[in-house]
């Protein structure tokens, strides 16, 4: 047993699984506005379900403990691309919207 | 157009270092655990701050009731999204260069990234509060 002053894997852990609820509210909300869309909103929201199972597949590792190393470190591109896909996906639903 | 060709083959080259594990392995030595720890946590909390942005985005876009001028709450909800999309793609970047600089004990990457946008915030902000102000002053 290593000495470890910071509890640093414990609060990396706790980080990971902020994030994964962060992301969790952002779904949600994308969710509200693709369902209002018709056909296309559909579609939409059907990505934007993909996207963040994606992320929670992919950090689930992290968040269960493991830390670098053990892990690929594609671990985080892949989750910042899955919220950077939902606010994308979003932008045309907001356009839609308006005219 | 050697300088079209430059510039993807920079860009190539960024994106690879992201996502290819073994590259930010294979320089320097492996580092006391806990740096990239912290630099993981780094990231998660620039991750959380873009996710922010985007759920600012979102509920702008759905929630805020049809504002004065033409189209600001739509405009509001755009900036958000982008805003939140580059905070996003800007951790990976900064993980990844922070990542190499720890494990070949160079200078930690600086940035002039987090103070454009605190400006841009407080700018958008500002200007928000010039349209609260006009609007409940009655500027008929």
């Amino acid at each position: 047993m290593t000495r470890d002053p910071g509890l640093q894997p414990e609060r990396t852990r706790l980080a990971w699984r902020r994030t994964a609820l962060a992301l969790t509210v952002v779904t949600v909300l994308a969710l509200r506005l693709a369902l209002t869309g018709g056909v296309a909103g559909a579609l939409l929201a059907a990505l934007m379900v993909l996207l963040w199972v994606g992320a929670l597949v992919a950090l689930r590792g992290r968040a269960a403990g493991r830390g670098p190393g053990r892990v690929g470190t594609r671990t985080l591109p892949s989750v910042a691309l899955a919220a950077a896909g939902l606010a994308l996906l979003s932008v045309p639903l907001v356009l839609r919207g308006a005219w | 157009m050697p300088d079209v060709k430059r510039i993807i083959g920079t860009v190539r080259e960024v994106i690879r270092r992201w996502f290819d594990p073994s590259e930010v392995k294979r320089v320097g030595a492996t580092p006391d655990y806990r740096f990239s720890l912290a630099n993981e946590r780094t990231f998660l909390a620039w991750l959380r701050t873009g996710l922010a942005l985007i759920a600012g985005g979102l509920a702008a876009a759905q929630f805020l009731p049809p504002l004065p001028l033409r189209h600001l709450r739509e405009v509001i909800a755009v900036a958000l999204l982008l805003l939140g999309t580059t905070v996003a793609i800007r951790a990976v970047d900064h993980w990844a260069r922070t990542e190499r600089a720890i494990r070949l004990g160079e200078e930690l990457p600086v940035s002039r990234f987090p103070a454009v946008l605190a400006l841009l915030v407080a700018l958008g902000a500002l200007l928000l509060v010039v349209a609260v102000l006009v609007k409940g002053f009655g500027v008929r």
